[in-house]
Parts: C-alpha cells; sequence; structure tokens
C-alpha cells in the first residue's frame, strides 16, 4: 500500500531485517564482561573505602584468599573486611539488583516509567508487614527471620493487588497521575498505620523504626544467600518473560491480541516482584526509589526491549545501590547516613524530572 | 460450515446494555461489514469477540467455541487491529512488527523460523513501512503508527481479521491502498474479514454483508445489500443518508 511515487525509490537505501546472529535482541557475551567487571570494580570500591581505608592489595588478597579458600594473610584489616564491609556490600548489590530488576518489570507490565515499588507504595506495604511481624512476634519454628519476610512478601503482593484494582478503577488506562495520586494516598494510609503499630510497640519500638528508615549496616552473610536465593529465581522468571512484557510494554490489549496470556502473566510478575520487594524491605527496610532510578538510566542506554533493560537493571542496580551506600558513609563520615536518604534524595529529583517530561509529552 | 459464529451475543456495563443479543456469521472469503451510528455497540463487538470484555452467548470458530482456545492459538485464528494506538517506550517498528509472531513461538527459548522471516518480510512489503523499520513508534505520524500495527496484524497470519476503524488516521492515498490490500488478503482461500467501519460508501463498496446495529442490537444481517435497503439506513441514522450522499457526490460533478 506504499503510494506509486514511493515505490520507485524503494531499492539500496531501505533498510532491511536484522538477518541471523546480526539480529540478537539481547547483549552478547562482551557485554555482560563488561558488567561483570564494572561491578566488581565498584564492590572491590567499596569495600577499600569507609571510615577506615583500606589498601586495595589488601582487600585484592584478603577476598581472594577467602573464595579461594586458603590461608587468609593476617592483616589488621581482614576483619573489618571479611565480617563487616563484605557482607554488607554484598547484600547492597543484590538488594540494588533485586529492586532494580523488579522496577523494570512493574514499568514494563504497567507501561509506565513512574511505577515502583515506593512509588506505588507496596514498599510501605510491605515494611507495614514486616513491623506488624516484629510487633506480635509472628515467626516459623526454625527460621526466626522467615516471618518478619513472609509477612512483608505478602503485605506487598496484598498492597500491589489493591493498588492496581483502585487505580484500574478510576482509570484503565492508568495515567502517570493516576498511579502517582494512588501512591502517595496509600502510603500516608500505610504510614499512619505504622505509626500506630509503632506506639503501641512498646519493647519493639526500636527494631520497628528500624524498616522505616532502610539501612544495610550489620548485614550478615545468611541475610546474603537469602537476597541471593530470592534475586536468582525471581529474576530468572522476570528475564523468561521479557518477550512478554514488551508486549505489555507496548499496550495491554496489544499484548493480548498477540496471543498473550494477559492474566497469568500479570499474575506471574506481580507475585514475582512482590516476592523481591518483600525479601529486600525485610533486610534492609525501605530503600526508596532505587527500582525507579536504575531501569530509567538503562532504558536511556539500552532503549526499551526487556531483553536488554532486565539484565542491565540487574548490573546497573547493584552498582548504583554499591556507589549510594559509598556516598551515604563517606559523605559525613564519620556519621553515616541512612543510604535509603541518598537514594530518595537522586530519586525524587528524577521522579520530577520524569514526571515534567511525560507531561509535556502531552 | 461457518468459520466464525456470533450467537446470542450480549454485552452489559452494569444496568446497560451495549450488546444485545446480536447475533450473525461470517463465511470463508466474506468481508462483513459492522455498520451503525455511535454507540451501537460495534466495537464492543470487536473487543467481545477479542475475549477483552466479558459477554453472554458464544463465539463459535470452526464448530468450537473460543473461550476454550489458549491465547496462543486464538491469536493464530483470529487477529484484532484496535482504533487506537498509544505507545509507551520508543520501541523499534521492527520490533513491533515482529511481536505479532509472538503466538507461533512463545517463550524466551523461541527462535525466529524462516516462516516467520516470511510473514514479517510480507507485512512489511504490504505496508510499505520498510523505511521505517528502525525508527521509534514514538516518533511516527498516526497513520505510519497505524500501518505499523497493521503490519503487526499481517505478520500474525490470522486466519480471519478484524479490524475497528481501519483507515481510522489515514489519508485518502492510504485509505484506498489498505482496503485494496485487505481485498487482496482475502482473496487467498480460508480467510475472512469483519471491519468496524463509518464511512458507508467504503462499507458498501468493499463489504460482502453487513450487520447494521443500532443501540446494541442488529437491525439487519446478512448481504451488504439487505442494510442499504430503502428506509432502513433513514430510520437507524433518523436522517436521509442516500439523499446526503448524493448530494456529496455532487460536489464533484
Amino acid at each position: 500500500m506504499r503510494p506509486e511515487s514511493e515505490d520507485k525509490r524503494e531499492g539500496a537505501s531501505a533498510p532491511s531485517l536484522h538477518k541471523g546472529a546480526r539480529r540478537r535482541e539481547g547483549f552478547g557475551p562482551g557485554a555482560y564482561l563488561l558488567f561483570t567487571a564494572i561491578l566488581i570494580a565498584a564492590l572491590v570500591l567499596c569495600v577499600c573505602v569507609g571510615s577506615v581505608s583500606i589498601p586495595l592489595m589488601d582487600t585484592v588478597r584478603v577476598i581472594g584468599a577467602a573464595i579461594l579458600k586458603k590461608p587468609i594473610p593476617e592483616i589488621s584489616a581482614k576483619s573489618i573486611i571479611l565480617s563487616v564491609r563484605l557482607p554488607r556490600v554484598i547484600c547492597v548489590a543484590l538488594t540494588g539488583a533485586s529492586l532494580s530488576i523488579a522496577g523494570a518489570a512493574m514499568q514494563g507490565l504497567l507501561k509506565n516509567p513512574l511505577a515502583d515499588g515506593s512509588t506505588l507504595g507496596v514498599s510501605s506495604g510491605a515494611s507495614l508487614g514486616a513491623a506488624l511481624a516484629i510487633a506480635f512476634g509472628v515467626s516459623l519454628p526454625g527460621l526466626p527471620f522467615a516471618g518478619t519476610m513472609i509477612m512483608a512478601m505478602a503485605f506487598a503482593f496484598l498492597s500491589l493487588i489493591l493498588i492496581l484494582s483502585l487505580a484500574y478503577r478510576l482509570d484503565y488506562s492508568l495515567s502517570t497521575s493516576t498511579i502517582i495520586l494512588i501512591g502517595v494516598i496509600y502510603s500516608m494510609f500505610i504510614n499512619s498505620v505504622l505509626s500506630l503499630v509503632i506506639t503501641f510497640s512498646g519493647d519493639h519500638l526500636k527494631s520497628i523504626t528500624y524498616w522505616t528508615m532502610g539501612s544495610l549496616a550489620g548485614s550478615s552473610y545468611k541475610n546474603a544467600l537469602v537476597l541471593l536465593a530470592a534475586m536468582v529465581i525471581c529474576a530468572s522468571i522476570l528475564l523468561f518473560h521479557a518477550r512478554e512484557l514488551n508486549a505489555f510494554a507496548i499496550g495491554e490489549d496489544n499484548a493480548r491480541h498477540i496471543g498473550v496470556n494477559v492474566k497469568r502473566v500479570k499474575l506471574v510478575v506481580m507475585i514475582t516482584v512482590s516476592v523481591l520487594i518483600g525479601v529486600c524491605v525485610s533486610i534492609g527496610g525501605t530503600i526508596a526509589f532505587v527500582g525507579l532510578v536504575t531501569p530509567h538510566m538503562v532504558r536511556m542506554i539500552t532503549g526499551p526491549n526487556h531483553k536488554r533493560i532486565l539484565p542491565a537493571s540487574l548490573f546497573g542496580g547493584a552498582t548504583f545501590l554499591l556507589l549510594a551506600d559509598l556516598v551515604a558513609r563517606i559523605l559525613f563520615n564519620p556519621i553515616e547516613l541512612p543510604i535509603g536518604v541518598v537514594t530518595s534524595f537522586i530519586g525524587a529529583l528524577l521522579f520530577v524530572n520524569i514526571f515534567y517530561q511525560t507531561r509535556r509529552g502531552k | 460450515m461457518a468459520m466464525l459464529e456470533v450467537r446470542n451475543m450480549t454485552v452489559a456495563f452494569g444496568e446497560r446494555k451495549v450488546v444485545d443479543d446480536v447475533s450473525f456469521s461470517l463465511e470463508e472469503g466474506r468481508w462483513l461489514m459492522l455498520i451503525g451510528p455511535n454507540g451501537a455497540g460495534k466495537s464492543t463487538i470487536v473487543n467481545a469477540i477479542a475475549q477483552s470484555v466479558d459477554y453472554t452467548g458464544q463465539v463459535i470458530y470452526r464448530g468450537e467455541d473460543v473461550k476454550r482456545f489458549k491465547p496462543t492459538q486464538l491469536a493464530r485464528q483470529i487477529g484484532i487491529l484496535s482504533q487506537n494506538h498509544s505507545v509507551g517506550y520508543g520501541f523499534t517498528v521492527e520490533e513491533v512488527v515482529r511481536l505479532g509472531r509472538y503466538s507461533y513461538a512463545p517463550g524466551i527459548f523461541s527462535r525466529h523460523s524462516d516462516a516467520d522471516e516470511e510473514s514479517v518480510e510480507r507485512a512489511l512489503e504490504l505496508t510499505g513501512i520498510r523505511e521505517l523499520l528502525h525508527q521509534s513508534v514514538l516518533t511516527l505520524s498516526g497513520g505510519e503508527l497505524q500501518r505499523t500495527f497493521l503490519a503487526q496484524l499481517l505478520a500474525q497470519d490470522p486466519k480471519i481479521l478484524i479490524l475497528d476503524e481501519p483507515t481510522n488516521h489515514l489519508d485518502l492515498v492510504y485509505q484506498k491502498q489498505t482496503f485494496a490490500l485487505i481485498r487482496e488478503w482475502l482473496s487467498q482461500s480460508g480467510r475472512a474479514v469483519i471491519s468496524v467501519v463509518h464511512d458507508l460508501s467504503l462499507a458498501r463498496a468493499y463489504g460482502t454483508d453487513a450487520v447494521l446495529l443500532q443501540k446494541g442490537k442488529s437491525v439487519t444481517v446478512g448481504p451488504i445489500s439487505s442494510a442499504f435497503e430503502p428506509g432502513t439506513l433513514d430510520g437507524v441514522y433518523s436522517m436521509d443518508v442516500a439523499g446526503w450522499m448524493r448530494r456529496m457526490l455532487s460536489q464533484w460533478e
């Protein structure tokens, strides 16, 4: 159906479909090597720098020996590296990766670049779940930390369901303003309930207040293991749904028309995202805006295809949160800022920027 | 056997029946036009066949209720072109068109087969959007966007095309070409088309069958001529339709 005049122009200059290997939508091995190199560099940097500076070579030797199960060199910083900084840095990286891929998936699913655990109020919901678990002493036999975690996941999922059903009812297209409005109202509501829980929590006050701040200081290897397990499982599930997320990012109706099982994919992605946010919140509290900042920056470089955004968000999110944590630790040394303060500061500025651009775009 | 049968379809939003007990069938090689004034329920019927809205009654594809179809199975038989397209992110035209092949190989490990390549190539060729291949869909005009989604639909290679206002954003040249393209697509065996069309002249020129709707109810169902019998349209549109058309045409004489 090309106009005849244009027919004649068709020829060598018309772009062709990508053939064979050139048509790969995801990243090649080179890109993954680069991402890994950047991430490791950030990890090592974060272990070296802090209230006590540790020489790079000492850090590398100690970590290398620990990984290779060789005798660890007896240097003064050994315990700082292995018992304090390394577990924290690993937890920070895993939290950053998890929150970012969760944000990227939600932004695709809802076709909205401002959707994120913190803007939607899902993280607030998760922290209420965690607070209730602490206040009422919910725990599973044999797994003392699992009670908070499961409550955080369950509340994250319930929040997501509640927020989305409210939002769909108000405005089926889920416009940016609706998302923001619902997120703000829901977060305020949750925070008031949270304050109520804190007021009556007595002895548990201190540990509950912790969830509302967001900090990964004092993380353990056990935390890291839980985060790693959750991230590996959930990130794999999301990566398996990259094509479906592309379809949703183009439009839910279009996704249905091309044969995507819309209900199933939505449910799977929402559960996966809730698990990720629930686990992260139960370990590090609410660290706002990570899932907003990273995918946004990644998207500017990789374009909107989820076969690239999702893996790039994993690596980018880990690196971003590591650097944010570093800033939190050294900016007012020896006073340490909660990491959530740094991410909120950057995230809020970016949020305004994206909001402004999407509004102006209309 | 009819390719597609809609039996006693009723769609209600709350108390209000938007589609009220509508039945029609579609045979191979036919082009059925859904016509009627605004709010007659044309787009809702399309959405119900697409399983996007709840309905009572049945939609039967070659003897089987489509409610029993898996989403991928349905997409391989029935393809839908919506009236409006809003795209949130800057996907390339190629990425959007290629997604049309989703139902043939869902999942991450699926590889593009030769059939996929062929269908995508043919769709790009037919819709004339090859030069836009690597362009972001956010930069397209309304007409280009419409042709991109038409290309996605053709790449999907369904047996029945359901088009909601297919020439909505298109200028006259592309309108003419789109209708010619659909007629050509229809000429292969085992295919049929349903389209919602506002332009009654286009409906009359290209349609073989018609369902004329008014406030959710079908006024006439049958060959295209049945909707155009003297007086029928006038009642539905509350005006002298033929007189108006002739007056418009006289401008060109």
